[in-house]
């Protein structure tokens, strides 16, 4: 009878894919050896765009202004994944909020904005850096006027609601031509002039700064992962603790979680209010790095793209969700102007062009074979559950290659 | 005895049990693996409690962690909870009728009647999911009818589902420290900084976790996703979700559904032990054996209406009761 028993209470040995295997490997090392080769391999991918490995750099634009668009689309990712990895809330028009970010710096940098005011008391130099706040700040507020009255949807309404925001954004900004400039756009924003010199009399996150593999793109992509590892402290630090709880009880069953005690509505505003904060963010970056915007950049199809970025990472993995970013965005730069791949002859710009075709084919493909995406990993929910979730990687990779007990039994103690 | 999952289960041989039994959790577990080829990978293996916090492995210890630290007005065997001329219509249906009973601070009273009769719709009443159309739910002193449901749990009212309603992607502990957390203060800012607060109630969460856990004989399943459990360790999980909002009032909507006997006995005793903790519980319940075992009051509905309302031996040989529900009187036992 106990025989069976533990066969029931162990089910057998579980198959272990690598990606598996890896990360039990990396959960169950000590916290030095996970910084010793976290630290050299973050430093390795900023220096991605110096090194100009062959293989991975592309050809038709500069791998280093790629490399910060990426970064720039890892910081949405991260933001989105919030609301919809974490809460569950389906949110079709986030780029309404990357959008205000953008703007926002826009309006109170560029000489055609008649909200100008870089002559006033905004220095030229630092007005950037000191609009990135403002930009943050105006776009939290922005989730929380879209959220509160929201929120008090669910699934597909909310998601409607959603997507005719990104598209009011957009409209306004198409047609405000007062104010945002319509269809001509916002041009000369500032952007942080610092370390300027004989050769780069503009300094090095101008868009003059062109010459690869110092330019701006690099100064931009180092920013915007300096920016990714911030974001990526506050909210794994929210994911452990009874806001990432709440989230991902509200995502499980809403009502549920209300009956045990979350307030449900308070958590998903929070939701939205920091996904909405790291959008503007990112926004406030671009606009930066673009020194322009312009209301066709934020066509409802990005959000869609963030979406996808989103749900190929590997909904509410935020490490997946960088990946999924970099996919989107350096696969299509990767094809672009390539007349060969591997010998063989293709036109890559065609390719390209015809990302969404692909995108659209990939995603189709993954929700078939992997629904949950590249890399779908559990989220850890307790800030200090760490002994607990290691002596569970433990056994379950002692379980895998047979070298323990399936069910290490313990004397019977508990609560008698 | 104990109500360890690790217990032989006797009694599968009774062909009348349909689900819990030994073969059900096998066809269940590798129906489980065929649906969600990498979804359980992780932690799919018992945990030693102990190793993680050797503390636990003194029952005296979880004993005392699981017994909460509340203030309640009502003295032991006061009313806690009083429905007062309760009446729930859904258009012309009406549900609930006028019903008024109470349930008095350290007993285990059973809410029991066919079908239909109401006592599903009596709990959403009292845990605020329904406002009644009439009427009102007075607990521990304090009118309930337009508090919000999530303050109706901070107040003091913990309830598990009939049809299980688990976190399932959360592990099994997981679970228990969303119930701690409707004690918690933590919100944003606390937990973005990590504040001193933040790490006190995430320790505070963690210890009573793991100790509700092995109250309700479950801890070696601590890092087993919800939906991985075996369905008994399941209802048993939402018990201890339940407890942990430290709740005055604990209702469970029929906690045996699917249970062989070996379990519903094993359910009495932990019932019991909960009573003994210092909660007060209503039971829904069909299973007139564990009814009359374990239950110190029974009040009876039919068609949204009480018909009775007193001790087990009393109400299981009141006329109308049997007449509406028992049946002849021998079934009772059966």
């Amino acid at each position: 009878m106990t025989t069976t028993t533990a066969t029931v209470t162990a089910p057998a040995a579980p198959h272990l894919g690598v990606g598996d295997r890896l990360r039990l490997w990396w959960d169950t090392l000590p916290r030095p050896a996970q910084w010793g080769i976290g630290v050299p391999g973050l430093v390795l991918l900023a220096l991605l765009p110096v090194l100009r490995l062959p293989v991975l750099t592309t050809v038709g634009t500069d791998f280093g202004t790629v490399m910060a668009q990426f970064a720039m689309y890892a910081l949405l990712a991260i933001g989105l994944n919030v609301v919809v990895g974490s809460a569950g809330l389906l949110d079709l028009g986030y780029v309404g909020f990357y959008a205000i970010g953008a703007y926002t710096v826009g309006l109170l940098t560029s000489p055609d904005s008649p909200w100008n005011q870089t002559d006033t008391w905004l220095p030229k130099q630092w007005g950037w850096l000191l609009a990135v706040p403002i930009a943050i700040l105006i776009t939290a507020v922005s989730g929380l006027i879209l959220g509160s009255p929201t929120l008090r949807l669910r699934g597909d309404y909310l998601a409607i609601v959603t997507l005719g925001f990104g598209e009011i954004v957009r409209l306004l900004a198409d047609n405000l031509d007062n104010i945002t400039g319509g269809g001509r756009g916002l041009s000369q924003i500032a952007y942080p002039q610092v370390a300027t010199s004989a050769a780069r009399p503009t300094g090095i996150f101008s868009a003059g700064n062109a010459t690869p593999p110092w330019n701006a793109g690099l100064w931009w992509y180092w920013v915007s992962l300096a920016l990714i590892v911030v974001a990526l402290l506050f909210v794994g630090n929210l994911e452990r603790s009874r806001v990432g709880r709440a989230w991902v009880a509200i995502r499980e069953d809403e009502d549920a979680a209300e009956i045990m005690g979350v307030p449900t509505f308070k958590f998903k505003l929070w939701a939205f209010v920091i996904g909405a904060s790291i959008g503007g963010l990112s926004g406030a970056l671009y606009a930066g790095q673009v020194q322009f915007v312009a209301p066709t950049t934020f066509n409802v199809i990005n959000s869609m793209l963030f979406l996808c970025a989103v749900i190929v990472g590997g909904q509410g993995n935020k490490l997946g969700v960088i990946v999924g970013a970099f996919i989107i965005v350096y696969l299509p730069n990767f094809f672009l102007g390539r007349t060969s791949l591997l010998g063989i002859p293709i036109n890559g710009n065609d390719i390209a062009n015809y990302k969404y075709l692909f995108f659209g084919l990939a995603l189709m493909t993954l929700m078939i074979f992997r629904p949950q995406g590249l890399f779908p990993a559990r989220q850890k929910l307790l800030a200090l559950g760490r002994g607990m979730y290691q002596a569970a990687r433990r056994a379950t990779l002692a379980l895998a290659d047979g070298t323990a007990d399936p069910a290490p039994e313990r004397a019977e103690g508990g609560a008698r | 005895m104990s109500v360890g999952p690790s217990e032989p289960r006797a009694g599968a041989e009774h062909g009348d049990q349909h689900l819990g039994t030994e073969g059900e959790y096998l066809t269940q577990d590798s129906v489980e693996e065929e649906f969600l080829p990498d979804g359980g990978v992780v932690p799919q293996v018992a945990v030693d409690v102990a190793e993680v916090d050797p503390a636990l492995a003194d029952p005296e210890t979880v004993a005392h962690l699981v017994a909460p630290d509340r203030r309640i007005a009502t003295e032991v065997g006061g009313a806690l909870l009083q429905m007062d001329a309760v009446t729930m219509r859904f258009g012309g249906l009406v549900a609930l009728d006028a019903v008024s009973f109470e349930i008095k601070r350290g007993e285990i009273l059973g809410l029991i009647g066919p079908n239909g009769a109401g006592k599903t719709t009596c709990f959403n009443t009292m845990t605020g999911v329904y406002r009644p159309t009439s009427g009102q739910v007075v607990f521990d002193g304090r009118p309930i009818g337009a508090i919000k449901r999530n303050q109706i749990t901070r107040l003091g009212i913990a309830r598990t589902f009939q049809n299980i309603r688990l976190f399932s992607d959360m592990t099994a502990l997981e679970n228990v420290v969303v119930g701690t957390d409707a004690r918690h203060r933590t919100s944003v800012p606390g937990a973005l900084v990590r504040s001193r607060r933040h790490r006190a109630e995430e320790r505070d969460a963690l210890e009573r976790g793991m100790a509700l856990l092995e109250f309700v004989g479950i801890g070696r399943r601590a890092t087993q996703q919800a939906r991985n459990l075996p369905y008994g360790d399941q209802r048993r999980l939402e018990i201890a979700r339940a407890l942990a909002t430290e709740p005055k009032l604990l209702c469970l909507d029929e906690p045996a559904a699917g249970f062989n006997p070996t379990e519903k006995a094993e359910l009495m005793d932990l019932i019991r032990k909960i009573r003994d903790d210092g909660y007060t519980v209503l039971l829904i319940e069909h299973d007139m054996r564990l009814v009359m075992g374990v239950t110190d009051r029974i009040v009876v509905l039919e068609f949204g209406r009480k018909i009775a309302d007193g001790l087990p031996a009393e109400v299981a040989s009141d006329p109308a009761v049997v007449a509406a529900y028992l049946g002849v009187p021998d079934d009772a036992t059966a």
